[in-house]
């Protein structure tokens, strides 16, 4: 186990040197002067342009700004914003607020997606599955920012069962209804992987010779079946991760969640390209991180991942 | 299906000899070979897929709407005679009247038109992902998967980069740069760049598989170059579930270039674009909801409809998924 995680984490780090310096890259390689997209339509002063270039270090060669930059990654200098407060001190700011927000989320997908996918697993070919089935494809089908709209609009607008507006501190019970929101993007995943996973395991010779021991339906489902079948749901955390991070932007934009995701809605609109992309930075690495942390659970929880390669 | 009832044994009946050989009881006539062969065709994935999909009722409610899109977007003219762009700003967020059945957007444009002629850029940047992808994801995938070593590792390494910044993510940041080059190629170009490596993923796996068949060692035998193997014998047999993943790499991009457009950073407000007008109608949501449920539904059906169509393929070609169902 001990060899598996060091091997996964050695395998991080290139893939994180690749990351920033293609986030990097694509930035200051572009064509579009980022310095000067700064100052949106007035034309700065020569001083003021050449003391940011300095302060960006962007009249160095190409690989000493890389490093520039992947310094300021690790020692918390992110930049400042455009209201000229650091981005690391937006950062901590806000975390904590699309962390709530992104754990209700989960949980609510998970325990609803499990739900679903246990019942129409068991129930294969039934009214229910085939109805989960049409469910699901439709949610797949709904782009995040119509769902977070059109969600607003009835649940908050019309039928008034919730503010169409997060209050300040983000209250646990503003944040439900852009959690479930947040929560239908990967709900027919985990429905899907789970259904799937439950009729596979209730054809093992584990689950029939259970029955045939004389257990009953309410011993084996929870215990045989569903502790079994739940590695797939688990595991998909980790990709859908991704998702996850950009349906967040989009509901917390539509909220008025002030989290992560909102911060980089409004840098985007606002055309902020540097806050933008110190943003885009933390959540790639948090994004790398979380598969780590998954990939080193999917080991612990099977163990003929690990001797694999 | 169940795999335990014993499988009818092929060819004829034999005995065992004391010697552990086995002796055909009777010769085989040359009549009864030829009777099976004349049966019917032999079996091709292809043609039992097709098969297997005319059959689903999913088959045929996708293939409508994927038409649909597509007449759309290729003549819009036969749908409405009414310019989206030819707007009076005193209809602004007006009801349906005659010959304006959706009513009107903010700007006082025809919702109806703007839908319809909004087909063409969704389609079309669906379409330039697709091929993006599709050829990246092969090339990648193909080289890695088949000549494994060192070429693997750097390629699925490549690949791992791409595949750690969420697509949009990296999107968001293209576009933001390139501000003032935005149009459909290049919204294009800043999704597929960074959504191949999941083809080129699902085709290694898949190569791996492949390239030990005895097939394969049986060409290379016959003195075909390695390169030729791939092409010829490998790729045809591993590209099915790069069918699938494509039909829904298109679905993405859609839904992408649409974000995208919400967010801001997609097409500029001059494009013809279901995410630009469901933006501008979101102000007005809580009095005029229309135009912003309108385009929604458009762009939902359509992805919709891709994906469904998604489905149905990968359902046909999976002998496991279609025996299950």
């Amino acid at each position: 186990m001990t060899g598996y995680i060091l091997r996964r984490i050695l395998q991080v780090i290139p893939v994180f040197i690749g990351t920033t310096l293609l986030i990097y890259f694509m930035v200051f390689v572009l064509p579009g002067d980022p310095v000067l997209a700064l100052f949106g339509d007035k034309t700065p002063n020569p001083a003021q342009l050449a003391r940011l270039r300095e302060q960006y270090a962007l009249d160095q060669p190409f690989i000493v700004q890389y490093l520039h930059y992947l310094g300021g990654i690790f020692t918390g200098n992110l930049g400042t914003s455009f209201s000229g407060q650091p981005v690391s001190r937006i950062l901590l700011q806000t975390f904590p607020v699309t962390l709530r927000l992104a754990l209700l989320a989960i949980i609510i997908e998970m325990v609803a997606g499990i739900l679903v996918g246990l019942v129409s697993g068991l129930r294969k070919g039934g009214v229910f599955d085939a109805s989960a089935l049409v469910v699901s494809l439709i949610l797949i089908s709904l782009p995040i920012f119509v769902i977070a709209l059109t969600s607003q609009f009835v649940f908050g607008v019309q039928l008034g069962w919730a503010r169409t507006t997060v209050g300040p501190g983000a209250p646990i019970q503003d944040l439900i209804l852009p959690a479930f929101v947040l929560a239908s993007i990967n709900f027919a995943v985990v429905v899907r992987l789970t259904r799937s996973s439950v009729i596979e395991t209730s054809g093992e010779d584990y689950v029939r010779t259970a029955y045939a021991k004389g257990l009953g339906r309410r011993r084996v489902i929870p215990v045989h079946i569903l502790r079994n079948s739940l590695i797939p749901a688990v595991t998909s955390l980790g990709a859908d991760f991704g998702i996850l991070i950009v349906g967040a932007t989009v509901t917390e934009g539509v909220f008025n969640v002030p989290g992560v995701g909102r911060t980089l809605y409004q840098a985007i609109i606002k055309g902020e390209s540097t806050t933008v992309v110190s943003f885009v930075t933390v959540m790639t690495l948090v994004y790398l991180v979380v598969n780590l942390l998954v990939d080193l659970l999917y080991a612990a929880l099977d163990p003929r991942i690990r001797y694999v390669r | 299906m169940s795999d335990n009832t014993p499988s009818a044994s092929a060819g004829a009946p034999s005995r065992s000899t004391g010697t552990g050989h086995f002796v055909a009881e009777e010769e085989a006539e040359l009549g009864a070979v030829d009777s099976i062969r004349a049966q019917g065709k032999p079996s091709n994935l292809w043609r039992d897929a097709w098969r297997d999909m005319r059959t689903r009722p999913m088959f045929y409610i996708s293939a409508v709407l994927i038409l649909l899109v597509v007449v759309a977007a290729l003549l819009p003219g036969l749908f409405t005679h009414e310019s989206p762009t030819a707007c009076v700003l005193s209809l602004s967020n007006q009801g349906p009247s005659a010959g304006h059945p959706l009513g009107f957007t903010r700007q006082g444009c025809d919702v109806f038109s703007r839908i319809v002629h909004g087909a063409s850029t969704s389609l079309s940047v669906g379409l330039i992902v697709l091929l993006l992808t599709t050829v990246l994801g092969i090339v990648f995938g193909a080289i890695a998967g088949f000549y494994g070593g060192w070429v693997d590792s750097v390629l699925s390494r490549a690949g791992d980069i791409f595949f750690s910044i969420p697509y949009i993510l990296a999107a968001v940041v293209i576009m933001s740069v390139l501000s003032a080059h935005r149009n459909v190629f290049v919204i294009a170009l800043a999704i597929g760049l960074f959504s191949w490596p999941s083809t080129a993923r699902i085709l290694r796996a898949q190569i791996l598989r492949v390239k030990e068949s005895d097939f394969v060692t049986a060409s290379t035998a016959m003195g075909i170059s390695r390169f030729g193997v791939l092409l010829r014998h490998v790729l045809p047999n591993s590209i099915t579930p790069v069918i699938v993943s494509t039909t829904i790499s298109l679905a993405a991009a859609i839904t992408a270039e649409a974000t995208l457009s919400y967010l801001g950073v997609g097409l500029p407000p001059t494009f013809m674009s279901w995410g630009n007008d469901i933006s501008a109608a979101q102000v007005n949501v809580r009095t005029a909801p229309m135009p912003l449920i309108y385009p929604s539904i458009a762009l939902s059906v359509t992805v919709l409809a891709f994906i469904m169509m998604g489905e149905v393929i990968r359902e046909a070609l999976d002998p496991r998924a279609r025996a299950s169902r």
